[in-house]
């Protein structure tokens, strides 16, 4: 009551102040939104609108598009054994690197996840592939280290294994040599499941404990549940990633996709398409499709996630 | 007496034992992987300081005849020499660091603070960009840029980043400065504080643990970027690090000790700031992984 009789004397002042104050208030998000709007309408969503547009033309950069309808799209999937090739061995890469990359991550948050000396150490030099894993100079690595004369032949070698050829020589294991690497960048993934094994209150172990479960009760019944909203958004984040990659197939194999298209990635085709031949109609169609299949690929994961992954404030 | 007691303990329980057994199984095999890991890295830095010729064939532990030849070498291998290139490389990411951080925390201020009748329909715009692949909009923007005369200048690698498109640093902003109580605006407002000043005075110095990690992050995804820069610059003098390196590359790859050479002097800015920021880099990736 006291409080409520105290500021009497504000109430006019603030009241004559309201009506200008209400405006500014009204427009104020806008003014702050309104670099970020700019941005989306001229690169991203101008742009977006403009690739599909391109994509249903006969584009090469110097004349004006020619309207073709639909060809584009038509042309990829049945006159163009190239982009088939692509599409399978980006295919392969994202179903294999990524349960593989998000296995390692989650094995290693797991014996990282415990108080004892050296943590911080052994999670830094585990981060550490993951912020160099994209760059020209560890791509230009990965190709001597799975050369010929390179490391692992070498370390192979002294197990009494002489494999004597190149890795990415060769059209059947060069593109393991892309999941390899995928997989050696386990470490950001790593801290996101670290982060989560972190956020488990104590006290449903200890509750646990009391009730007489064993460790592996333990990990079974209150790690793994809890742990799956993080497996599924790793699982989303990693997905979108491996289908974007580039930089490493366009290094490993000169920009070319070989040895015989094995690493083709799908971007690596289209940058060809678009920027080598200038091709741009096409390779906008190219773009629509990818975007179309990472928007199914997610929207899949979505759906199925209801089978396994348990949120505890109970929302499915 | 008490010793031989204390002993009998240390020796007796079986639980100390094992643990401290488990404990070096633990060491050991983590120090096995983490060495597994980085060997490629090492190998590749004492390679970068031999002659061409012992590259691949001396052993990983002679360390004889060392040499700063292949810097030397690299350093001036190409049309222009690396400073040229690092020299772009620096103002590049100055500049998308600058853009990022002021742009995207602008935005992050709305998003997080304010209430306006689209936001959630803008929020969701928002978080899509952030799965956009830059695929889809790239070919239109090399129209628009070369339409502008953009073409072969680092407008088209820095100036977009003024506009705040990159998402992903406005979800972990807005992420940050949810865990701000909101008690904090109202304070400022009452005490007249407008929105600007409520973000420039108040908002910003609170959040500078969340702008460190976006302009960490910036610098590393900015200085390792191929694609774009390899699509908008093909003049030599502005190529950034990772384009001149590929050059290298691209001759067939015989001269291994510069080629090494110049891909670890790539690579050092990227430990400097692994380094220095690992605390902001670990703590952004947990905050925005987990929303």
């Amino acid at each position: 009551m006291a409080t409520s009789n105290a500021p009497p004397v504000d109430v006019p002042r603030r009241g004559s102040a309201a009506p200008r104050h209400r405006a500014g208030a009204r427009l104020a998000p806008y003014i702050f939104l309104s670099p970020w709007l700019a941005g989306l309408l001229i690169f991203v969503l101008g742009p977006m609108a403009a690739s599909l547009y391109l994509s249903m033309t006969d584009y090469n950069f110097l004349q004006p598009p020619q309207w073709v309808g639909l060809e584009n799209y038509v042309r990829m999937f049945t006159s163009d054994p190239r982009y088939l090739k692509a599409v399978g061995v980006t295919a392969f890469y994202v179903a294999v690197s990524v349960p593989l990359q998000l296995g390692f991550a989650l094995a290693l948050a797991l014996l990282l996840d415990r108080a004892i000396v050296g943590v911080s150490l052994y999670r830094a030099v585990f981060y550490l592939p993951s912020l160099i894993g994209g760059s020209v100079a560890v791509a230009v690595l990965w190709r001597t280290v799975f050369g010929a004369d390179g490391i692992v032949n070498a370390v192979l070698g002294l197990v009494g294994i002489d494999v004597g050829r190149s890795w990415v020589g060769s059209p059947d294991t060069a593109l393991l040599t892309l999941v390899a690497l995928n997989v050696w960048t386990f470490g950001s993934p790593m801290i996101i499941f670290l982060a989560g094994l972190r956020q488990i209150p104590r006290s449903y172990y200890e509750a646990a404990e009391v009730d007489g479960a064993g460790p592996v009760r333990r990990f079974v019944s209150i790690t793994v549940p809890l742990l799956t909203p993080i497996v599924f958004f790793n699982l989303i984040l990693q997905t979108i990633f491996a289908f974007q990659s580039f930089t490493q197939a366009y290094i490993i194999s000169g920009g070319r996709g070989g040895p015989a298209d094995s690493t083709l990635f799908y971007t690596l085709y289209l940058y060809q398409q678009g920027f080598g031949n200038f091709e741009m109609g096409y390779a906008s169609a190219m773009a629509w499709t990818l975007l179309v299949a990472i928007a199914v690929v997610t929207g899949l994961n979505f759906l199925l996630s209801r089978y396994w992954v348990f949120y505890s404030d109970g929302r499915s | 007496m008490s010793r031989i007691a204390e002993h009998h303990v240390a020796g007796g329980g079986n639980g100390p034992r094992t643990s401290r057994l488990s404990a070096l199984l633990w060491h050991v095999s983590m120090l096995v992987l983490a060495i597994a890991m980085i060997y490629p890295l090492v190998w590749m830095l004492v390679s970068s300081l031999r002659e061409n010729s012992e590259i691949f064939t001396s052993g990983p532990f002679d360390v004889s005849g060392l040499t700063l030849d292949n810097y030397v070498r690299g350093w001036n291998a190409q049309q222009n020499t690396f400073a040229t290139y690092f020299r772009n490389s620096l103002v590049i990411t100055t500049a998308v660091i600058v853009g990022n951080v002021l742009a995207c925390s602008f935005t992050a201020f709305a998003f997080a603070r304010m209430s306006f009748r689209l936001k959630p329909v803008l929020m969701a715009v928002m978080l899509m960009t952030i799965m956009l692949p830059e695929h889809v909009t790239i070919v239109p923007q090399y129209i628009l840029f070369s339409e502008l005369g953009w073409l072969n200048t680092m407008l088209p690698l820095t100036v977009p980043k003024f506009f705040a498109t990159e998402a992903f640093f406005i979800f972990l902003i807005v992420q940050f400065m949810r865990g701000i109580p909101a008690d904090i605006d109202e304070a400022a407002a009452l005490d007249g504080c407008g929105p600007f000043r409520t973000y420039t005075r108040i908002m910003l110095p609170l959040i500078t643990p969340a702008l460190a990690t976006t302009a960490i992050f910036s610098f590393i995804w900015t200085w390792n970027d191929f694609f774009r820069p390899l699509v908008f610059l093909t003049d030599n003098k502005l190529f950034t690090v990772p384009l001149a390196v590929r050059l290298f590359a691209d001759l067939g790859g015989t001269d291994w000790g510069a080629l090494f050479a110049m891909s670890v002097l790539s690579l050092v800015p990227i430990f400097l700031f692994f380094l220095f920021g690992q605390r902001y880099l670990i703590r952004g990736i947990a905050t925005t992984g987990l929303k």
